[in-house]
């Protein structure tokens, strides 16, 4: 029986393997920071918490880090979910409302009891989630039963999704004072709470990717939908659970931003984050085409773009240069991916891998 | 040879290699004037390398081409174009959403004020479809809501009206043709022929040579077997030249077929009963045996594939029956049929086989894998051994297991798709054009496993354009013509008696 080859620890190997652009732009992006921001790299330990830039990056990314979860598998299979933004939106309200009803009578009174809560904790992120789990299932429905285009189909759910979430809460903003829920996003375990999220969520995934013939399936199909067809893997299932997974996982986004901004604000929670999902995953290297993933790659992405923003914020650039700003090093990244600078890495890397025929 | 004063063009001496494989070797033809000359020959013939010299698709290694006596380069197919020389292709490539008149005028729009003249335009093209085809349509509807047939000939008054063309290519526009569309084209072909253009037709159906040509030129791996008077040549002569009789080493293979012969279970494995797609194959009856291995042979487009993917649960039959180890089947889908313990390797390696970036060692668990269902996941180990067994039984040249299947050779390609499905151990194994471009010690390996895997008891159904690679291998042979299953012989049977049926003589 012969081994795995034992992959050989060279230049080569590390610039072919996928985590290295990615983890390339976030070095440099934090190189940056390291020369022009004092004390970025600080970290400060309160009562055994810890704080500081770098665990922003990391606690601000944890919303796009779920996203990317959910959307590395949906691009894996050729898709694209725009709905994720909307996604959050609904599940955000769910649970606001389910925390919260008296928006449904039309009373607007502001409950301040941190202890208040219509229904408990564990109904109130299971039916949200659960809420979620249905949408990312409609989606899945549209992609693979109804051969509709994701890009059309999830465009549905995405304009859509708003006023859905805006019906569940009656048109209001529902606050949300309830203290267990508010740990989702503000919870403080020396690392921020909704790491333990992302990573509970990551390792989850990754096992049933990598541990079961799930991933190669998802993969096969994106790369040759026919081809699988033929060798008997079940494409329209294959879509319908990664559609419903993404729903699922932005869904827990959802709860994690609502109980950081204490709202569940219809309008604005995940705004364009299905826009920084799809970047995240697309830095992390798995093509639009489809194909080969790595989940760990995107969330390296999506932790480009938080220090990217992060950065922006620390050097002083206003909120409303933002965007614009940020568009400019996201087309310097995705410059370092083409074609071009890979070849100028290759031949870099080139004297050293000859001498080993 | 060809007199170039009466010839209206002359291919002479015509040479194209492309990496690994001689296309074209020294081959010729000559057009004239007023002729349909039909170029006919197997897959990899070298038909369409032919053709794309002609046009300046490639450019030839040597040779020359004469149009009107003067030689000619053609750089591009636009350049072709301007000389006279228009092709129209099997795939329609206008735009169905633009009107008629728009396709046929595009680029070349009338113009009045700096705006497009649309009057003008209607006008033009109704002219063009009329004098030239003698067809009468709205040209203002969108090409889109026409038949197949009439997009056709829309291509091609396009394709006269850009050059007023001397000489027209078509290739293989029939292929998506009813009969009476068929029957429509063929008198535009007429009514062109009589005006003195030269045509090029393209074809796999024999019927349709002898109904249109006037003179037909025959090719074989990329070398001319010659040129003859469609009056002049029977069918089972001309289908006999397209194919080749190679005779080569019978010994070996005939005694193990012999043996396997006789091991052949009576009763049917898989039952067809007047099983049938409408536009696919005609309603057929079939059965497969244990032990045996069945022959389809058959032209291109004959139903072949159809066949196979209809077993197979590719696509829904929607007449008939089919019985697989006595229950009849319902529920028709590849993941069904593996599970019945059917197995396809596909005729279209690229589209329909390999999963090009996933690796060779993925590639061959694929469809075990697809029947384990998700969560029996093969370990890495186990994996790794079925891989390793493969690629030593099937000798796959590759560095590794981990290499992505797009690195290997079409014929290691091939047996990896092989190995997919011998994983399953398959009790039907269906294999369409397992063999093509693979080179010819492989071909004998291929097909003395298919006869050692009957040997072993299973079924097998082996489907070539070779005619004598299925009469080798077969213990039956069922003929396929123009999607109907036409005759099935038992037992030893003779080449000519087959070619006789593909030609669509009796049985």
């Amino acid at each position: 029986m012969k081994r795995p080859p034992r992959k050989s620890f060279t230049w080569k190997s590390i610039t072919e393997s996928r985590l290295f652009l990615p983890l390339l732009a976030l070095s440099l992006i934090l190189l940056f920071d390291f020369i022009f921001i004092p004390g970025f790299f600080s970290i400060e330990n309160r009562e055994g918490n810890l704080y500081g830039s770098l665990i922003d990056i990391l606690r601000n990314g944890s919303t796009v880090m779920l996203l990317a979860i959910g959307m590395t598998l949906v691009i894996a299979t050729g898709g694209v979910d725009l709905s994720v933004g909307a996604v959050m939106a609904i599940a955000a309200s769910t649970a606001g409302i389910l925390m919260n009803p008296s928006a449904l009578w039309n009373e607007v009174f502001f409950v301040t009891d941190p202890t208040f809560t219509f229904q408990p904790l564990w109904i109130v992120i299971g039916v949200a989630l659960f809420v979620s789990l249905l949408c990312g299932l409609w989606n899945g429905m549209l992609v693979g039963y109804m051969r509709i285009q994701p890009m059309v189909a999830t465009l549905i759910l995405m304009i859509s999704g708003r006023g859905i979430a805006q019906l569940i809460t009656n048109g209001l903003r529902v606050q949300i004072t309830y203290k267990p829920y508010m740990i989702l996003g503000q919870g403080w375990i020396i690392l921020p709470f909704s790491l333990y999220i992302v990573a509970v969520v990551f390792t989850f995934t990754w096992l049933m990717t990598r541990k079961t013939a799930i991933g190669m399936f998802i993969e096969s199909v994106g790369i040759n939908l026919r081809s699988s067809f033929y060798s008997g893997i079940d494409e329209k299932k294959i879509k319908l659970i990664v559609y419903t997974f993404c729903g699922v996982c932005a869904g827990i986004a959802g709860l994690v931003a609502s109980s950081n901004i204490r709202t569940s604000d219809s309008n604005n929670i995940g705004l364009t984050t299905e826009l920084d999902a799809i970047l995240a995953v697309v830095i992390g290297g798995t093509s639009m085409a489809g194909g080969r993933f790595s989940l760990l790659a995107s969330m390296v992405g999506a932790l480009v773009l938080q220090a990217i923003t992060q950065s922006m914020y620390a050097i002083g650039v206003p909120a409303f240069a933002l965007q614009a700003i940020k568009a400019v090093v996201v087309v310097l990244v995705i410059l370092l991916y083409s074609e071009q600078s890979r070849s100028f890495i290759r031949r870099f890397s080139a004297p050293k891998t000859e001498a080993k025929p | 040879m060809a007199d170039p004063d009466q010839s209206l063009l002359v291919m002479e001496g015509i040479r194209k290699a492309f990496p690994g494989v001689q296309a074209l070797d020294d081959v010729s033809l000559d057009l004239r004037s007023g002729e349909i000359l039909c170029l006919v020959g197997e897959n990899g013939a070298g038909k369409s390398t032919l053709m794309k010299v002609l046009t300046g698709v490639d450019q030839p290694d040597a040779g020359r081409i004469l149009l009107n006596g003067k030689e000619i380069h053609a750089k591009s197919p636009q350049h072709a174009q301007t000389l006279g020389i228009s092709t129209v292709y099997q795939e329609i490539n206008l735009c169905p959403n633009l009107s008629v008149a728009e396709n046929i005028l595009l680029g070349r729009e009338p113009h009045k004020l700096g705006r497009v003249d649309w009057a003008r335009m209607n006008a033009l093209a109704d002219q063009t479809l009329q004098r030239f085809l003698g067809i009468d349509i709205d040209v203002a509807r969108s090409l889109g809501s026409y038949s197949v047939a009439i997009q056709q000939m829309v291509a091609i008054a396009r394709a006269l009206y850009i050059t007023s063309a001397k000489i027209l290519i078509l290739d293989e526009p029939t292929s998506s043709l009813d009969a009476k569309e068929t029957e429509q084209l063929f008198k535009v072909m007429t009514k062109l022929k009589n005006e003195g253009v030269g045509i090029i037709f393209i074809t796999h159906f024999i019927s349709q040579v002898f109904e249109i040509s006037d003179r037909i030129t025959v090719l074989r791996n990329g070398r001319l077997v010659g040129t003859f008077g469609t009056a002049s040549i029977s069918r089972v002569d001309l289908i006999s030249k397209m194919i080749g009789r190679a005779l080569a080493e019978f010994d070996e293979m005939t005694r193990i077929k012999l043996e396997s012969g006789q091991h052949i279970k009576s009763e049917a494995f898989l039952q067809a009963r007047q099983l049938g797609l409408t536009g696919a194959v005609q309603p057929f009856d079939l059965d497969l045996h244990a032990g045996e291995v069945v022959g389809l042979a058959g032209l291109l487009g004959s139903g072949r594939t159809e066949t196979a993917g209809i077993l197979f649960g590719v696509e829904k039959p929607d007449t008939g029956t089919l019985r697989i180890n006595g229950k009849e089947v319902h529920d028709y889908s590849p993941l069904n049929s593996i599970k019945r313990g059917l197995a396809l390797c596909p005729e279209d390696r690229k589209a329909a086989g390999i999963v090009d970036d996933l690796t060779v060692r993925e590639n061959i668990i694929l469809a075990i894998q697809a029947n384990k269902g998700w969560f029996k996941y093969l370990s890495l180990q186990e994996q790794y051994e079925l891989a390793d067994a493969y690629i030593n039984l099937l000798s796959i040249a590759t560095p590794s297991p981990d290499q992505p299947v797009k690195n290997l050779s079409g014929g290691n390609q091939q047996k990896v798709i092989l190995a997919r499905w011998l994983a399953t151990n398959p009790r039907v194994l269906i294999l369409d054009e397992p063999t093509r471009g693979i080179d010819v010690g492989t071909k004998a390996e291929i097909q003395k496993l298919v006869l050692s895997l009957a040997e072993e008891g299973r079924a097998c159904m082996f489907i070539s354009s070779e005619l004598e690679e299925v009469l080798r291998t077969s213990h039956r042979v069922v003929v396929l013509r123009e999607r109907e299953k036409v005759a099935e012989f038992a037992g030893e049977v003779d080449e000519k008696t087959i070619i006789h049926v593909i030609a669509g003589g009796e049985a």
